[in-house]
Parts: structure tokens; sequence; C-alpha cells
């Protein structure tokens, strides 16, 4: 085998040398012969003779040269590129369908590659957890407590880590100017659990997070960058956070993570332990299982400690122990992963089915182009298999220029998907998480590969199936025109056209139901009225510099009015939470309501709490439905009051009027406050959602919450102006706000409609996608039915002609045409329907406000395609009627 | 005689004919093994000179240019070493299937009898 291989490196120079070998050989013989006593010229003669055919010889010599196989392989690879540029429209069309079906699936297995399927980026992913609680009597989820986090953390014997962490923003003064972070808040286990070392300087050590410890910082490659210019020396430099001096001992790795969240920083809580009270569920928690423990073991073992937490810390001031015994925590432990994906997988499984839907009605397409393609080719197939071409050759030669048009359209496909999914990342829809990790990389290419070789090879296999071996004789004398044979290959095009129109009416219905969807959604009244004259800022006044809290209050007060007085400004106000923000359901908690008791077991039900400066209501545009808003006397007079939703004054009192005079706590410890007003529902937790009851507490309170005095720094300013959303408004507000404290950093700017619009982003994300591929959809099996008409009249070209000939109308041979093409499509819609209606329970999660078997949707839908088709179907059907006569007839 | 038969048995030919008549052309084999066959062998040439490369890519000769005694440049076989050896080897299978061929006309050739 080495001698056959190196003699074909060699191989022009040994054709060569036997030319010259040959050469010599026939002088040879001609010398003898002329010795012989022949003439030169029959010398010459008779030694040709001799030597037999030259190009024997020499085809002889190149057989042994090569190696067959593969010399056939590379001579069939040219035969078919040759073969297809020579169809050059056909070919086009069928590269270009093939990439809109591949690289469309191309983008959604980057989807769900990197959303669904890759491992979170930390050692050993599949063994971290959450770590979060339920309550007996209520099915909402409760994070973790210090008291239980230090328990765990002593007790537990299904741990090889676990920890506590917050996300908080935070005030950096000390450097050029003041500026608010995001700040993560950790205990000393969680990088280490996660596996994630600093690349420069070195971990949090437990003297880090002891409450005496000197506070220290890690600090984000992104933000070392952006505020250290990457220089090494920041290690053993001093930021000032929140108004207290931390060391910067290290900086995390690029590409750094936390669960999908940019941080700025990362912090220590440094909790002391002497200080710890039951209660407290506001940090959530992560922790690593020991090898071969699984979630069960891990749940029966946090239900083995809780009852020791219980006994092991005091319960906060005022309350007993008896209360939180009376109502233990439950474990609930789910794969961290599932917390950072979130409810996002239903969608995009429903995403790949439907381009995967119209992957196969684009092969469809493309089959039936090859039949068209290798009609045109039946004679020539006929010719060369009377000659001698073997069924196997032909058939190869097929699958070869199949397989290339499926690579075609895979590299177009490619090049599609990497624009989407550019796009996609532009966009960054705000439900879909880990973006970053959405990439074509080699997996998705791989899949393409594998995608493209499969749509050729299997559509390659249609026209050969058919056309492989055809009946010789017969196809030659007829001209590749009888009657069985159209009437075969028209009913297989018609099943095809069946198929094709039957799964662009799944995806139009699909698609029309998300539009239906996303009407609803946009119907609901949000409760607040223009969100785009909203604009919102979270400013947060810093402890250090003013620790009381009266005073905080005021300095926010002083804020208001400044910024009410800018140019433009109608109204503000400021509040705790920002409407429509996702962590607001985090914090919803249990209201006590004077005169309402509870069974034992019996769980009060958690509500939404807000506290919230005067003029909030008027600044948003909430309903006053009956009493009063706050005043500032309210709050600089500590008066015991508040105000809640209707959907609370309802589920208490019956009716908003009946909640006025009423009054509520939220602790037992804490003193009665008074109902005053009852204000419209605000669909807090999203459109598709129910709006949750909500009770309103000034932002200055005492004995609250068993707290002296308490107040809320760091609050979302709300101003409502024409000119939201501006930069002359931004910077007039800064000003304003400058003016009254020049330490304060303005964050998180937005206006509410643009927390708006992302409320809707699932929905609007899975709409857009959806109807791309419902239009596209929609558009191919037009091109089907145009293709299968015009083929039909094409066949029948000569008949046409004499029935013209005859005297039919020309308006009945348009009318029988235009039936030939919709008889297969009308089939195809009834399919598509049955089909439609029991496949739409696979997206019914994403439903709102619309029955899947919605009859206006499936009506509309039915008929834009049965016009599209139809007029699909008319045009060739219109041409074929134009035929003159006689033209007909020469050519049949 | 089929193919592979024929080739095999051409093969030990041009190695047998290089080993007594030492390097050669490729013409001046053609008339040898002429010879020696008496013309039984119609040799074609579109067998030789392929034989001839055949042998090459399996090692068991080699060959190079040099003028031949008309003064004009050839190009010579003769055999390796690996070549020898093959000799050898393909004889001694050659001589065991004659024998063997040789056992069976004779034997039923006398239980015919």
């Amino acid at each position: 085998m080495w001698g056959r291989l190196l003699s074909l490196v060699r191989r022009r120079r040994l054709n060569a040398e036997l030319a010259d070998e040959l050469d010599f050989h026939l002088e040879r013989l001609e010398a003898e012969y002329r010795a012989q006593g022949l003439s030169p010229i029959d010398a010459r003669r008779a030694a040709r003779l001799d030597m037999g055919g030259i190009t024997r010889v020499t085809e002889a010599y190149r057989d042994q040269l090569g190696i067959p196989t593969l010399e056939g392989g590379w001579r069939s690879l040219r035969f078919g590129m040759r073969s297809l540029r020579r169809t050059r429209g056909v070919t086009a069309a069928v590269a270009a369908t093939l990439a809109v079906g591949i690289g469309a699936n191309a983008a959604v297995f980057a989807l769900v590659n990197g959303v669904l399927l890759k491992p979170l980026p930390y050692s050993d992913p599949d063994s971290l957890v959450a770590v979060n609680h339920g309550m007996t009597g209520t099915t909402d989820e409760l994070p973790s407590a210090p008291y239980l986090y230090f328990t765990y953390r002593e007790e537990n014997r299904t741990f090889s880590g676990i920890g506590l962490w917050a996300i908080r923003p935070g005030n950096i003064t000390g450097l050029d100017r003041p500026e608010q972070v995001q700040a993560l808040y950790v205990t000393s286990e969680i990088l280490p659990i996660l596996g994630v070392q600093p690349m420069l300087g070195r971990q949090f050590s437990p003297q880090d997070d002891a409450p005496d410890g000197a506070p220290t910082v890690l600090l984000t490659y992104a933000y070392w960058q952006r505020k250290f210019g990457g220089n090494a020396s920041v290690v053993g430099r001093t930021l000032v956070l929140d108004g207290q001096s931390q060391e910067v001992i290290g900086v995390m790795p690029r590409g750094f993570r936390f669960l999908d969240n940019q941080v700025d920083l990362i912090a220590t809580f440094q909790l002391d332990r002497t200080q710890v009270t039951l209660g407290r569920y506001v940090f959530p928690s992560l922790g690593r299982l020991k090898p071969g423990v699984t979630l069960a073991d891990a749940g029966a073992d946090i239900n083995r400690m809780v009852p020791l937490a219980l006994a092991r810390f005091p319960p906060p001031p005022g309350y007993t122990r008896d209360r939180f015994a009376a109502r233990p925590v439950t474990p609930r432990l789910m794969p961290l992963k599932q917390t950072v994906v979130g409810n996002i997988a239903g969608m995009l499984w429903v995403l790949m089915g439907a381009l995967g839907l119209l992957l196969l009605i684009a092969c469809a397409n493309v089959a039936n182009l090859l039949l068209v393609r290798a009609d045109g080719r039946q004679q020539e197939l006929a010719i060369r298999a009377a000659l001698g071409a073997s069924r196997t050759r032909i058939a190869g030669e097929l699958l070869v220029e199949s397989t290339l048009l499926g690579l075609a359209g895979g590299a177009l496909g490619l090049v599609l998907a990497h624009q989407v999914l550019y796009a996609v990342r532009a966009l960054g829809p705000a439900n879909l998480p880990r973006l970053d990790d959405i990439t074509l990389d080699p997996l998705g290419l791989l899949f393409t590969l594998a995608l493209s070789l499969a749509a050729g090879v299997l559509l390659g296999l249609v026209p050969v199936l058919r056309y492989a071996n055809p009946q010789v004789s017969e196809v030659l004398r007829s001209g590749g025109r009888t009657m069985t044979q159209t009437r075969e290959r028209h009913r297989g095009r018609a099943a095809l056209l069946i198929t094709q129109v039957a799964m662009a009416l799944v995806l139009l219905v699909s698609s029309g139901l998300m539009v239906r969807t996303f009407q609803a959604l946009s119907r609901v009244d949000p409760g607040f009225v223009r969100p785009e004259e909203v604009q919102m800022v979270r400013i947060a006044v810093p402890f250090g510099k003013v620790p009381e809290p009266e005073r905080a209050t005021r300095m926010q007060h002083a804020i208001l009015a400044r910024l009410e007085a800018v140019p433009g400004a109608v109204s503000a106000a400021f509040a705790d939470i920002a409407p429509l923000d996702p962590g607001n359901s985090g914090s919803d908690t249990v209201l006590f309501v004077e005169g309402r008791t509870y069974a034992p077991g019996q769980a009060r039900p958690l509500r939404r709490f807000e506290f919230i400066s005067p003029g909030v209501f008027h600044t948003l545009g909430v309903p006053l439905v009956t009493g009063r808003d706050l005043t500032w006397s309210d709050l600089y007079d500590r008066r015991l009051v508040a105000v809640v939703s209707e959907q609370l004054a309802r589920d208490e009192w019956q009716s908003p009027a009946g909640a006025i005079g009423r009054r509520v706590r939220a602790s037992p410890d804490d003193p009665w406050r008074e109902i005053v007003g009852v204000v419209g529902n605000v669909r807090d937790n999203g459109m598709h959602r129910d709006p949750p009851p909500t009770v309103y507490f000034p932002a200055l309170m005492d004995r609250f919450w068993s707290a002296a005095t308490l107040s809320f720094r760091s609050a979302t300013f709300l101003i409502r102006s024409r000119r939201a959303g501006t930069e002359g408004l931004l910077r007039d507000m800064h000003s304003a706000v400058w003016a009254v404290n020049g330490n304060l950093p303005l964050a998180e700017i937005r206006t509410l409609d643009q927390a708006y619009q992302r409320s809707l982003a699932r929905t609007s994300f899975a709409l857009v996608m959806l109807t791309i591929a419902g239009g596209m959809g929609l558009l191919l099996g037009a091109i089907g039915v145009y293709g299968v008409t015009a083929y039909v009249a094409a066949q029948r070209t000569a008949e046409i002609g004499i029935r013209l000939a005859l005297g039919a109308q020309r308006g009945q041979v348009r009318r029988q045409f235009l039936r030939e093409g919709m008889r297969p499509t009308a089939a195809g819609v009834a399919i598509g329907l049955a089909a439609a209606a029991a496949l739409t329970r696979l997206m019914s999660s994403l439903l709102f406000g619309v029955n899947r078997l919605d009859p206006l949707t499936y009506v509309l839908v039915t008929f834009v395609l049965l016009a599209v088709a139809t007029l699909a179907a008319y045009v060739p059907a219109w041409r074929a009627s134009r035929n003159d006569p006689i033209e007909a007839l020469r050519e049949g | 005689m089929s193919r592979q038969v024929l080739q095999g048995t051409l093969d030990l030919m041009v190695l047998r004919t290089l080993e007594a008549m030492g390097p050669q052309h490729g013409f001046g084999l053609a008339k040898r093994i002429l010879q020696v066959s008496e013309g039984m062998l119609d040799l074609n040439q579109g067998t030789l000179y392929p034989a001839l490369l055949r042998l090459q890519q399996r090692g068991w000769i080699k060959s190079r240019l040099a003028v031949s005694d008309n003064n004009r440049k050839a190009k010579y076989y003769e055999l390796t070493s690996r070549g020898r050896r093959q000799i050898a080897r393909e004889a001694a299978n050659w001589e065991r299937a004659v024998s063997l061929m040789d056992r069976f006309l004779r034997n039923l050739a006398t239980s015919e009898e």
C-alpha cells in the first residue's frame, strides 16, 4: 500500500517517464523491423501494431498508479458540482430554502444549548443546590435565614459546604466620583463552594467573614478594568463602601458571573452569631452536596436540623419561641441551575418544535424541487442506463448532488444563524437568562453539520427512489410522458404538498395564538397610567454620612422637592421598591389584621409590603378608591397609619369601604396602624398574574418590626414628566439631587414603560420567533402550491392546446388548474386544523387570555392560508390558459 | 488464463528474467520473455509496463535511468534483495502447486484404469 501512495505522489513524473519508455520501446521495435528488411514506413507500422494500443497501455498504467475508489469518489464530486451548476436556478432555490430551515434550527439549538443544556460554569455543577424553604400553610418559597445557616453549617451531614448570599446595591465613595455598584455579599464558604479562585490576590478567609474582622472586598474583572485600569497594585488599596472602609484583597477572573448576575464587587456579610435570632428569612442560600448524596437525603437532613436550629437561637424581642416552633420551615431544594434558568424551558422547547416543523416544510419543498429537477433529466438518465451505467452509479451521483446541496444549505444556514444569535444577544430579551452562554460552539456546529448531511442524504433519496432505475426503453420511447408515470408523480407531489400545507397551518395557528396572547396582555390594565411619562431612578442615602433615620427621610424629601421643581416635572415621590421589578415577590410577608384569628395550622396569607412617601399614587396614576393618601406629617409625626390596595381590602373586608378605619400591623408586638385609604390594584407581578394584595406603609415609622425608628435609605424615585427618558431630564435630575447632596449617585435609570415592556418580554420574544416561523412556513407553503400547479400545467401543455383549439374557454382551463392546485391544499388545511388542535396543547403555558382552540384565530389563519394558496395557484393557472394552442401542440 | 493468475505468473517471470539477465530495460525484458516462451506467451505491452510499476510499488525491483547500448537514455530495472527472496518464495509455492495438481491428475488417471 505504501508503494501505491508513494507512486501517487510522484504520478506526473512517472507518467512522463512512461511516455519516454514507450517511445524508446517503439524506436527499438522499428529498428528491428528495419533490420529485417522492411521499409522505414512499413517498419514503423509494424512496430506500432506490435505495441498494441498505446492508449490502452497508458490507461492500464494509470490504473495501477492510482487508488481507484478515491478517484471514483472525486470524479463523482466534480461531476455532481458541474451538474448543479447547470441547473443554477433550482440549485439556488434549494440551497436558500435549506439555509433558512437549517439556520433557524441551528440558532434555536444554540439557544437551547446555552440556556438549558450547558452546565453552570462552576466546578462539578451538578452537585450544587439552591437551599430554599417553605412554611407549612403557604405555597410561597422563602429564602434562608442566618439562624438556619449557622445551624446547617455546624450540624449538617449531607453538604460539603453551605452558605448565604445576597445582591444589594451599594455606594462607592472616595474615588473620582460617587458611584452606585452592584455588590454581592457572601459568607466565606460561597466562592470555595463554587470552586472559583481569584486570579489576583487571595480568597476570603473565615476571618474576613468574622464580625470583628477587618472588612475586605474582592473586585470583579470588569470593575477592576473600569475603575483601576487593570492595575495589579489594586490589591491592598481601600475603598469606601456604604461609608465603610474596605480593603481590596483580590480580583476575580475574567468572565466570572454569579448565577447569571453581573456584580461589581464581592464583600462578606460579617454576621455576628451572637446577635442572630430566629426568623429573618431574607438571604438566598446555596450549597454543595457531598458525593453520592441526593436531594432527598439533603432534605431529610434539613428536616432533622430545623428543630435543632429552633432550640439553638433566641427568638427576636417581642416574639416567643413557640410562635416559630408552631410553623417550622420545610426544605425546598432544587438544582442550582434551575434557579438560573427559571421557567424559560417550556418556551424554548416549543420554539425548537416550531422551527423543527419549519425545517420539515423546507425539506418538503426541496424534495419537490429535486423531483422536478430529476424529471428534467429523465431522458439523460435513461440513456446513461442504457449505455451501461449501473443503478448504484446513478443513485450515487444523485446522492452526491443532494448532499452537496445539503452542505451548501447548512453553510449558508450557519451564517444566518450567526446573524440571528447576534441580534438576540443585542436585543437581550429580559427573561432569557445566560445570554453570554448562547453561542455557536463546536456542539452547535456539529449539530448543523449533522442536520445538513441528514437533509442532503434523505432528500437525495427522494429522486433516487423514483428515478434510479427507469424503465429504460419505455422512457426513451415515450419521451417521459406516459399517463401512469404522470399520475404517480403527481400523487407523490400532491402528498408532499398536503404535508407542507398542514405544517404551515400549524405554525400559523401557533403564531396567531401568540399574537392574541400579546394583545390580551397589552390590554390588561397595569394599574398605573401612561408609564412612558414616569422616570425611575434609584438613590441610596448612605448610612455612614446620614446615620439618623429621620434625617435620611428629610434628605429624601428635599430631593423630591428639587425634583418637582425641575422643568416639565408634574410630580415626584419615592417608594422602597420599583413597580414591576422581578424581585418584588421575594419579600412578601404576613400582615396581622385586627380581629382576624387563624386556627392552628391555618396559615396567614402573604402580602406585598411597600414603604412609600406621599404622592406615589398620584405620580403613578393609581386611582384613589376611597379615603386618603399619606401626608408628610403622617411621616414626621410618626402617625400610625397605612394604605391598602383594593384587592387586599376585598380579601379581608369584602369591600374597599369596609377597610377604612380597620387596623393592621406587621408583627404582634407593633402597635396597630389604622387604614386611612384604599387605592387601585397594580399588577406588580406581571400582566399575566393577578395583582398582589398590597399594604402601603409610610417610609418613616417608629416601632415597626420591633425597630425603634425605620427609614428606607435606598428607594426608587418616581418622577412624572413628559420629558421622561430624555437626556435633558436626566441632567436636570442630577443637578437637583446633587444640590442636596453631592455624594449621591443615581442608579437604575429607566422609565416605567421600559419596566412594563420588560415584563412582557418573555411573551414578546416567543411571539416574534413564532411569527417569523409562521410567516416563513406560509411563504414556503405558497411556493409549494405554485410549484405543484405549475408542474401540472407544464405536463399537460399538449392537452391544454388541444382543448383550446377545440373551443374550450380560457376561463374554464384556468379554473380547472386552479382546482388542481387547490385540492391538495384544501386537504392539507383540513389535516393541519386537526393537527393544530392537538398540538397547541404543548404551548398552553405560553398563552394568556385566549383559548388554545380559539375559533377566531383558526378561522382567520385558514382564510389567510387559502387566500395565499389561491393566489399562488392562480399565477400558473392563468399562464396555462394563455397558451397559444399551436405552440402547445407543437411542444407536445 | 484468469487475470489474477496471469498477473502472478507474469510477476514471477519478470523477476526471474531480471535475475538471469541482470539489469534490463522494458523492451529488452519483453523480447526476452517472448523468446523464452517460444511465442506461446502473447505478451501485451499493456500488461508488461503496469506489471513493472507494480513490482516497483512492492519494492521487489528498482529503476534508474542509464544510457542504453544505442546511446539513448532508457529506464533500467534491476532486482532488489527483497525481490530475490520473493523469487525463492514464489518458486517454492509454484512447485508445490504443480506437484499437488500432478498428484490429483495422476491418481485419478490410475483409479480410472
